[in-house]
């Protein structure tokens, strides 16, 4: 793993530097560190800074535009010609890339010579053999042109990665040298350090919005690609959910009103499950619970909410789903036909976000404060009587907020309807029926065979950019409405 | 601790509305009301002074059982109101709470309009038979809370927009419309300017009509102003309880002198 | 005293006396209790849904920490090798010896019954094989006995634990009723009996077909590495930018903009992070589908605002105080906050932390999508860095992986990995909770 070794290599860079650096500004001042300007620690400090920062600055940004220059110089070479009908010249690029990927397991495995794998000349069918013998996955018929792609793809590579390993060492030493040379018993090494170590928590902070980028970008660059392959109406206000499994297009119908149905439709039995059991207990919990029963029931139901998504996806599957089907199945009411349903999934939803929703109301349910209750009482109203027409009203907008928030944790949740919902997408009253949601979808058509560049694949993006822009949109005005309510009584 | 029977002489010809024997409050484990006898009379305004942390809003607490409310609070004693024991197994809270009304140190009307803020008691105890009923209850409250002139004409907006003194005089209303016996107010001033100082004032000296008021204030002018009868606590026993013109005049008890002459306190 | 009855004269009331309540306050009082009992009912409620979810996990779990294992004592010659060895199939000849060996064991114990070797195939596999690979690998076990302990194949450790019926199962190329009498006949003997599965705990996932051989060992190693990723990256990161923002950040544009951010990431579903995962990492970055580190990168991203937060908040419970004693005595900014308030800090942060990771330890949505569900993990990786670079899985996809798998028997192991996977979060929570508990400071 070369950049290991390139990482470690800066590291010991950085290490030399901060002992010569420091004994430097020792000597400078006559081996007193009284006479230094900073802690002598500080000068060393200065040097393995500004070797370390530069370097692997230059690396990440190495890392990140070398495949984009790489690709496309590799994408110009590729004749129009090869690019079939029906295909798209992403679709080879894919291909170019499987190969050279293949190409370099062969040769790490020792099936195949470097020379070998370099030859432009060689023979298309036998690499072709020998990739499938090494145990490559290959498509059946590597072409003259993908395979002289993949090989200047591979040569590209990797005298980028030599290069970058040249440059990168070349900073940390540029950076180290000149830092030393700077070094002297005047020299404010303390505030240096401070304003660098301080750009470096920035850095860290801003992390947060790269992440944020890194989401809208990836899922707008794709969804674009996605519409370009499949009309946005179609996608939109499609009334039917049918991809076909070839992962080739054509026949395929990406409607994603079903979706959102079946999502919304398990959210709401959710919600109706976990918003009066939450809120329910929230109230007992904060306003008529001993401190003992209040020590022992509150952990207990928040261990609910600690429990992972996974096993309440098993839960649905393999406990609920058979249960329900008990009772309202064929045996019984005859109502349910398999397992997994919209009720399924709803339910156990539902008890995943009972400690949400009560944990988040207790909070704003003890902001009300006891001056109102006082209120009440002092005029002879009842605790419940208090608890319906003070303490709620006056604590509503915050309790929407949770529920909102709620909301928006049920329509992102992925396990429990991956397992419990079914896969089945329709438009249905019937909460009975096996639906499916948008987050499902997005896991079956990423993780099928079908190729990235294929709008089966795709969609999956456009049903993400959905999702991210339904939730956020919810979880913002949440906030909002939670903070103003904070506000309120602050 | 009982010196205060030397001094309580029966000049008025009022009734014994509230008769209090032997109470203690415990806080966990403070003992923050020891053995006080006070009788508070119908148709007077009887005041509660001294330091703070004496225990005098404490012991205003105990005579509408809002210390019910506070897990750690423990009350012992008689609390005889109109005879009957207040703190007797069978007596209903909100009962008792109905007819010994509270108005607090803060105002703290409720995020409703106006007009729900006053109608809130009289519909949780049923006093209206109908609509029209209920709008007469509230315009009486308020023209007794002294406020009717100034919002009449937005009832329907929120009783929080209001500014502090009338935020009070709403909760004095609010009080009063549940028809209470008995009216304890808690500190009602301390949140106020002066000028909605006097305007409660003023409405205390009139409530005192038909109603029998407490009030707990650490201000001795409002209890000289206010009050027929004022009671002074120190250090949660209750040292003299008189006519109030007596006690600050002429107090038996050298604390309650040193309290009123400011060395204390 | 006597005047119950006060006459006031503008209510609408009539007094009553108080320790007879009147309807009104009578029905209020049944309206409080129904009301206080609804609190209960919902309480209850939860609770109970708690202690099934419980029930539910160790009674279907804990059957997949034992297996059927059928116990054979076997004495093997170098006579009887050689013999084997020249013969043209090697592991047929082994598997005759063991018949033979069986058959003595339960002729000894007056049990007479026919056994085929195809019965024997399906009730412990490859028989023949396992005996074969044990004595070339120790030879000097020749001519002693040797006790094997040999797994039995699914549908018998079904059968043994009640998933399986005799009148329910149907032949097939799996069992078939006539081998029960067999099992029977063994159980009698106390040839087979049952053993605690470890390796259920230290094995690799087996592939569809097999689901006695599957363990989770492999998972957990892969789970390991992701977490040190996870702790190496998100640790850091979030102590740097809640220093930041807590207290060195002025009050700008851009830290508003940071701070909302922060906020909302927290509560941006889990599967997008999947997306954004796979569509850098994997298709703009090119790294390893199915490895630990891009599970890692992928959770880090996702636990970064939680400990962000959880961060901040024990930064703002050090008093400013201290920071203010510091900057007194001539500390720069930088080094109060390093010196001084990071420290007092620290257990906070370090609860936060381990709770975050216990939250992304249980995270599956993402996995899914950088392609650890698709990929058997057969084995151990090959070294440490390798541990993060090859292809592995993790618990909570391994989980999943098994569950989705057609074979009821799966089901069985997906339970038992649901409770090692609570072992886990439960033992990261209780040191979070002693850590909490321990170095807990008021000011």
């Amino acid at each position: 793993m070369p950049i290991v070794w390139l990482f470690l290599i800066v590291m010991a860079i950085a290490a030399i530097g901060y002992v010569l650096g420091r004994s430097r500004a020792l000597q400078s001042a006559g081996g007193d560190s009284r006479d230094l300007h900073s802690l002598p620690v500080f000068y060393g400090a200065n040097v393995a800074l500004k070797a370390v920062v530069p370097a692997f600055g230059l690396l990440i940004i190495w890392l990140l535009a070398q495949p984009l220059y790489v690709s496309s110089q590799v994408s110009q070479t590729i004749p129009d010609s090869v690019i079939k009908e029906g295909s798209s010249r992403s679709l080879v690029m894919a291909e170019v890339r499987r190969t050279a990927f293949g190409l370099d397991n062969a040769v790490a495995q020792g099936d195949i010579t470097e020379e070998l794998a370099r030859n432009a000349r060689a023979d298309v069918a036998d690499m072709t053999q020998r990739l499938k013998d090494a145990g490559q996955v290959v498509t059946s018929n590597i072409t003259q042109p993908v395979l002289m792609a993949a090989q200047s793809y591979r040569i590209l590579n990797s005298t980028g990665y030599f290069i970058m390993s040249i440059v990168v060492i070349a900073a940390a030493l540029l950076g180290a040298a000149f830092s030393w040379r700077q070094t002297h018993s005047e020299y404010r090494a303390r505030n240096v350090v401070e304003q660098g170590i301080r750009v470096l928590l920035l850095a860290a902070a801003s992390i947060a919005i790269l992440t944020t980028v890194g989401i809208v970008l990836s899922l707008v660059f794709n969804t674009w690609e996605f519409f370009k392959l499949y009309p946005a109406t179609d996608f939109f206000f499609g009334l039917t959910w049918s991809p076909s499994f070839s992962g080739r297009g054509g026949s395929s119908a990406l409607g994603v009103l079903p979706l959102l149905w079946g999502t919304l439709y398990i959210s709401i039995v959710a919600l109706l499950v976990a918003v009066p059991i939450g809120l329910f207990a929230a109230i007992y919990l904060s306003e008529y619970a001993s401190p003992r029963v209040r020590a022992f029931a509150k952990p207990l139901l928040e261990v609910l909410a600690g429990i992972p998504t996974i096993v309440y996806g098993l839960f649905a599957l393999l406990t609920v789903g058979p249960l329900l089907l008990g009772i309202f199945g064929d045996g019984g009411l005859g109502w349910m036909k398999a397992g997994t349903a919209v009720m399924t999934a709803g339910l156990v939803m539902g008890i995943m976000l009972i400690p949400f929703v009560s944990s988040l109301s207790d909070d704003i349910i003890n902001a009300v404060p006891q001056a109102m209750r006082d209120g009440s009482y002092g005029l002879g109203a009842t605790q419940s009587e208090t608890i319906r027409q003070v303490v709620l009203p006056a604590a509503l907008p915050g309790i929407v907020g949770a529920i909102l928030l709620a909301a928006s944790r049920a329509i992102g949740e992925t396990m429990i309807v991956v397992l419990g919902a079914g896969a089945a997408a329709r438009l249905s009253l019937n909460p009975f029926e096996a639906m499916t949601t948008v987050t499902a979808k997005i896991v079956s058509q990423l993780t099928g065979d079908a190729d990235f560049a294929s709008p089966e694949a795709l969609v999956a993006f456009a049903l993400g950019m959905t999702l991210f822009i339904i939730t956020l949109g919810l979880n913002v005005f949440a906030l909002y409405i939670v903070r103003k309510y904070r506000e309120q009584y602050e | 601790m009982n010196d205060m029977t030397r001094v309580e002489r029966q000049v008025d010809t009022n009734k014994i509305k509230l008769e209090c024997r032997d109470c203690q409050v415990h806080y966990g484990e403070t003992h923050a009301i020891k053995d006080v006898n006070v009788d508070i009379e119908d148709k007077t305004v009887t005041a509660f002074i001294g330091p703070s942390g004496c225990g005098k809003s404490t012991f205003l607490r105990c005579l509408n059982r809002m210390n019910d409310t506070i897990d750690i609070a423990r009350v012992k004693g008689s609390f005889k109101l109109d005879g009957e024991d207040i703190y007797d197994k069978r007596v209903d809270p909100v009962q008792l709470r109905a007819k010994v009304g509270m108005v607090f140190q803060k105002p703290n009307p409720f995020p409703k309009s106006i007009y729900d803020n006053v109608a809130y008691g009289p519909r949780i105890h049923g006093l209206a038979k109908n609509k029209a009923d209920l709008d007469d209850i509230v315009e009486k409250s308020l023209r007794r809370g002294a406020i009717w002139d100034e919002v009449k004409d937005r009832l329907d907006a929120p009783g929080t927009g209001l500014s502090g003194g009338q935020q009070q005089r709403l909760c004095i209303a609010r009080a009063v419309a549940t028809e209470p016996e008995v009216l304890l107010m808690d500190e009602p001033c301390s949140a106020l300017d002066p000028i909605a100082t006097a305007q409660v004032e003023e409405l205390i000296d009139e409530l005192r009509e038909q109603y029998s008021v407490v009030i707990v204030t650490h201000s001795m002018q409002q209890a000289a102003r206010v009050s027929q009868k004022t009671a002074f606590f120190h250090l949660g026993s209750l040292v003299e309880f008189g006519e109030t013109g007596q006690i600050f005049t002429n107090p038996v008890d050298p604390r309650t002198e040193s309290y009123i002459t400011g060395r204390i306190g | 005293m006597t005047d119950a009855s006060m006459p006031t004269p503008e209510t609408g009331r009539h007094s009553v006396s108080l320790t007879a309540p009147d309807a009104r306050t009578r029905k209020r009082a049944q309206a409080e209790k129904r009301f206080r009992a609804y609190g209960i009912i919902a309480i209850a409620t939860g609770l109970f849904f708690l202690v099934v979810l419980f029930t539910s996990i160790l009674s279907e779990g804990i059957p997949a920490f034992k297996r059927t294992v059928v116990s054979v004592e076997f004495i093997l010659t170098q006579q009887d090798r050689e013999e084997a060895e020249s013969e043209l199939f090697k592991t047929k000849a082994y598997s005759n010896l063991f018949v033979t060996a069986l058959k003595t064991e339960l002729d000894e114990r007056g049990l007479n019954v026919d056994i085929n070797e195809d019965a024997i195939e399906r009730l412990l596999g490859k028989v023949g094989g396992t005996i074969r690979t044990f004595y070339s690998e120790n030879p000097d076990k020749l001519g002693q006995p040797v006790r094997f302990d040999l797994a039995a194949s699914s549908r018998v450790d079904g059968y043994y634990k009640g998933r399986v019926t005799r009148e329910a199962m149907q032949d097939s190329r799996f069992l078939q009723k006539s081998d029960l009498d067999l099992v029977d006949a063994m159980e009698k003997a106390g040839i087979i009996k049952q053993a605690f599965n470890w390796p259920f705990i230290t094995g690799a996932d087996s592939g569809v077909d097999n689901p006695g051989g599957a363990g989770i060992g492999a998972s957990v190693v892969g789970s390991f590495f992701m977490m040190l990723v996870v702790l190496a990256l998100s640790l850091p990161i979030g102590v740097a930018a809640s220093i930041y923002l807590e207290e060195f950040a002025p009050q700008n544009r851009f830290t508003d903009l940071i701070e909302v951010n922060i906020s909302n990431l927290a509560a941006v579903p889990s599967i997008v992070f999947g997306i954004l995962g796979l569509a850098v990492f994997i298709q703009f970055m090119h790294l390893p589908q199915s490895a630990p580190l891009v599970g890692g990168l992928v959770l880090t991203l996702m636990t970064l605002p939680t400990i962000i937060i959880s961060t901040r908040a024990s930064l703002k419970a050090v008093p400013p105080s201290i920071r203010d004693a510091a900057l007194g005595v001539g500390a720069s900014k930088m080094q109060a906050v390093f010196h001084h308030v990071l420290p007092l800090a620290a257990p906070g942060i370090l609860t936060g932390t381990i709770i975050g990771l216990a939250q992304a330890l249980g995270e599956t949505a993402p996995l899914l999508l950088i392609g650890m569900v698709g990929f058997v993990a057969r084995g151990y990786p090959d070294g440490f860095v390798a541990g993060f670079t090859e292809a592995n899985s993790a618990m909570p996809a391994q989980i999943y992986t098994w569950a989705s798998r057609a074979d009821v028997a799966f089901y069985e192991k997906a339970w038992g990995g649901i409770i090692i996977l609570l072992m886990f979060l439960l033992t990261m929570n209780i040191i979070a909770i002693i850590l909490r508990r321990r170095f807990e400071r008021r000011w």
